[in-house]
């Protein structure tokens, strides 16, 4: 069984619809750990120490956040700024997350036709996403395809009621190692493997 | 019975209530039957230690009845005491009347005149204000709505004496003037001898003169009497107040306590309401004490001797009537089963009204000396009896309504006050008032600045005057409901003792606190209090920064210093606090305390430099990386 670590960003939780809904489908699932980034951090102070003590007792990390200017909301950045630090990460010794798997988790505005080559985005969510599938890559760890909620704001109820059961599906078959190396390579997104 | 001094006879009283009451609260029988049963003990019938004197003394405890309704008006704005318009009158209208009718059907069936029985429905209809408002409120059941339907018939049967009071005289045989009655329905015969519409309009122009004082002058002269800095000033202030309205509303013929009770409402809305909640409320506590107890002491056991038969049956039959009629009303009323049954046992009894109308008819010679000492004994004994049947509905009856009652507490919690409580509003307090009033949070406020106070209460803060540290101030300002205390005084033995009290009386609520300095935060810390924060530190680093922006610190290096500082500074008083904050035999001396402290934290600097730990954005060991690959790959090429 893999210890999953949810790493969560987003700033106006109070104001989050869609997010709010999947991350409380996913509270309290055994070897699944949620850090609310924003709540531990009001002031972007980050414990590094303790942040990386986590991603050691973890073999799954998840970034789940809104989708930011085509990124992330800022903290995760400076978390990833502060804690990926050389020679723990990456570089010659730092070895430390070498073999972890990361996936991003993403909720958007613009339906899946915003993000083509003709939609108004031009580019797709994994072409957007390349910073971090890179900086998993040099920290040694796999990219797995992510998790993406197209068209948050017309979502009906039950639509969202699926992508919840979706979500809380999808992390537990990653927990309990359903999903094999192929799966994920065959896969545009996350949200295929628990549809199949 | 031998005559007894003034002193004796406190003592008398005030040796059964310290002895009886504690006795009874600690087998969970509530104060109240505490007294009654000091009472019985040193009444005639058992001890002997006071006589007929009882019976004054009774009259002149009434009186507790006035403070107590001037209290319960204090805490009912006036928008809620005319939200409650229909249960007053419909329910407590339709109870008197009902009740009445059917008591009046009872004695005629006992062969009764039917002048006779008119009176006696119409005495025993009426239910005891003291006995049950102070049993209530003792097991905190005033704000729930069987708590605020009890109340809504009480404050009826208080303006229904009235009319029942003008009533009487009209059944008795031989018409006596009203001036005999005695008690708190004394009426001047001045008023007495004027026409009908000339007592109306002295009563329209009394109650508007309350009125017009209670909103628009009381502020002023609370504002005086506070600026005195006397805090007896304050209370004999507030005793003149309610002594005065119970006078004058005697004197146009009103029930003074439905008179100190308008005065009440009239001053809910006041920023002192508070201090004279706290200043009333012993006063009250004593007189109905006093009153309790002379009731107790007044219960003829020789009648109950002679004819217990008779007695016990009437009494059921006065507790099984009016106990039906309230279910009945309360069904129709809408009240929930549990609390339905709370409404009908607490007000099954008859009321101190009853002694009065009680001597009043037998004055009018409508009741003969049989039917007065009968009736005397039915109602204290019917009084007397309350507190067992309530105690009797919560651990019988009650919990069969258990799953009921639950779903509705919480909707009724809201109606209580503000759940932020700052106390102390000097330099600190107010910055936090002024950030949470900005987040939509309206705090209530205590502070014995009287200077503050009105200015405050233009900019929409509820601030009360009062010495924040003392219990009863903090108790009338709803710390019992309270979700939040913030402790914002400059006194370091006040707010340690402020957060422990609080801590140990009122577990539910969370205490922040103010800490003067190092040891004293430590001192809280042993209080395990929510929060606390040290008075000026976060300010003193504020300035630092900017002195590190003037000595040419970029501004975001000198802002995150700062945050890494403070972050840091937390880490160190708690390894401090293990250290040796708990141990209180190493509180040193007060002089040498700031210059151990000094030392303290700065070893403890020392050990640990901030940016030791600060390896954000550091490229340092990723450029020794790179040149070393680099000067590899050329020695590789070369």
């Amino acid at each position: 069984m893999k210890k999953i670590l949810v790493l969560f960003a987003h700033p106006a939780f109070h104001k989050s619809k869609t997010n709010k809904q999947l991350i409380s489908e996913i509270e309290g699932i055994e070897h699944v750990t949620i850090k609310y980034l924003y709540e531990e951090y009001p002031n972007f102070h980050i414990d590094v120490q303790l942040e990386q003590q986590l991603l050691l007792e973890h073999d799954i990390i998840i970034w789940h956040h809104p989708f930011y200017w085509y990124s992330a909301p800022s903290i995760l950045k400076e978390w990833i700024d502060l804690v990926l630090q050389h020679n723990f990460a990456y570089g010659k010794e730092g070895n430390a997350l070498k073999g972890k798997a990361v996936m991003s988790v993403i909720t958007t505005g613009g339906r899946i036709e915003a993000y083509m080559e003709q939609g108004y985005n031009c580019y797709s969510i994994s072409q957007f996403l390349r910073p971090f599938e890179q900086t998993a890559r040099l920290c040694k760890m796999n990219y797995l395809p992510p998790f993406v909620v197209h068209g948050t704001h017309l979502l009906k109820e039950t639509e969202l009621n699926e992508i919840k059961a979706d979500y809380k599906k999808l992390i537990v078959a990653l927990r309990n190692e359903l999903y094999t190396v192929d799966d994920f390579q065959q896969s545009n997104y996350a949200n295929d493997l628990v549809r199949k | 019975m031998h005559e007894t001094t003034f002193f004796e006879q406190a003592i008398i009283f005030l040796l059964a209530a310290v002895v009886a009451v504690p006795i009874a609260k600690r087998l969970g029988l509530g104060s109240v039957l505490g007294y009654l049963l000091a009472g019985i003990v040193i009444g005639p019938f058992v001890l002997g230690w006071i006589g007929d004197e009882g019976s004054d003394i009774m009259h002149f405890a009434e009186f507790g009845v006035v403070m107590m309704l001037f209290l319960i008006g204090l805490e009912l704005k006036p928008s809620l005491l005319w939200s409650m318009r229909q249960r007053i009158f419909g329910l407590g209208g339709m109870q008197v009347m009902i009740t009445a009718v059917v008591f009046a059907g009872i004695g005629i069936a006992l062969s009764l005149s039917w002048q006779q029985s008119v009176a006696v429905g119409l005495t025993l209809a009426l239910s005891s204000t003291a006995i049950v408002l102070q049993s209530l409120a003792e097991k905190g059941e005033l704000q729930n709505s069987a708590g605020q339907a009890t109340f809504s018939v009480l404050l009826f049967q208080d303006i229904a004496v009235i009319p029942i009071l003008a009533v009487l005289p009209l059944l008795a045989p031989d018409i006596l003037t009203i001036d005999h009655a005695h008690g708190d329905v004394h009426h001047e015969s001045w008023v007495a001898g004027l026409h009908g519409w000339q007592q109306l309009l002295l009563i329209i122009s009394i109650v508007g003169t309350i009125i017009f004082i209670g909103r628009f002058l009381v502020r002023h002269l609370f504002r005086i009497i506070a600026g005195t800095g006397m805090r007896e000033m304050f209370t004999a202030t507030s005793l003149l107040m309610v002594i005065g309205i119970a006078l004058a509303m005697n004197m146009v013929g009103l029930s003074p306590a439905l008179g100190t009770f308008l005065a009440g409402v009239v001053l809910a809305d006041n920023e002192y309401r508070h201090e004279l909640e706290a200043v009333t409320e012993p006063f009250k506590a004593l007189l109905l004490g006093l009153f309790f107890i002379a009731v107790g002491a007044s219960i003829n056991f020789q009648l109950l001797i002679e004819k217990p038969g008779l007695i016990v049956a009437l009494l059921g039959v006065l507790l099984v009537v009016k106990f039906s009629v309230l279910l009945g009303l309360s069904r129709i009323f809408g009240l929930r089963s549990g609390q339905q049954m709370l409404f009908s046992f607490a007000l099954a009894q008859a009321g101190e009204f009853a002694f009065v109308l009680i001597a009043f008819s037998s004055q009018n010679s409508l009741f003969t000396p049989e039917i007065s000492s009968i009736l005397l004994i039915l109602v204290a004994l019917s009084m007397a009896i309350t507190p067992l049947l309530l105690l009797l509905n919560e651990s019988l009856v009650q919990p069969l309504f258990r799953d009921k009652l639950n779903e509705q507490t919480a909707d009724e919690i809201e109606e209580k006050d503000s759940s932020v409580i700052i106390a102390g509003f000097g330099r600190f307090g107010i910055s936090i008032g002024r950030f949470l009033l900005a987040n939509g949070i309206q705090p209530t406020v205590l502070d014995n600045d009287p200077g503050n106070i009105q200015t405050l209460r233009k900019f929409g803060f509820k601030v009360y005057y009062g010495d924040a540290s003392r219990s009863d101030l903090l108790e009338s300002a709803g710390i019992e409901n309270a979700r939040l205390l913030i402790i914002a005084i400059d006194d370091r033995e006040k707010t340690t003792e402020l957060a422990k009290f609080v801590k140990e009386t009122f577990p539910n609520v969370k205490v922040l606190a103010r800490a003067v300095n190092l040891r004293h935060a430590f001192e809280l810390c042993n209080l395990e209090l929510e929060g606390i924060r040290m008075e000026v530190f976060d300010s003193a680093i504020e300035l630092g920064v900017q002195a590190l922006q003037l000595l040419d610190f970029q501004k975001y290096r000198a802002n995150r210093s700062a945050r890494t500082f403070k972050f840091h500074n937390d880490t160190i008083i708690e390894e401090l606090y293990n250290l040796w904050g708990k141990d209180k035999k190493k509180y040193i001396q007060e002089a040498r305390r700031f210059k151990e402290e000094l030392e303290q934290l700065l070893s403890s600097e020392d050990q640990s430099s901030i940016h030791d730990s600060d390896h954000a954005w550091d490229t340092q060991s990723l450029a020794e990386e790179i040149i070393s690959t680099a000067q590899k790959e050329t020695s590789q090429t070369d």
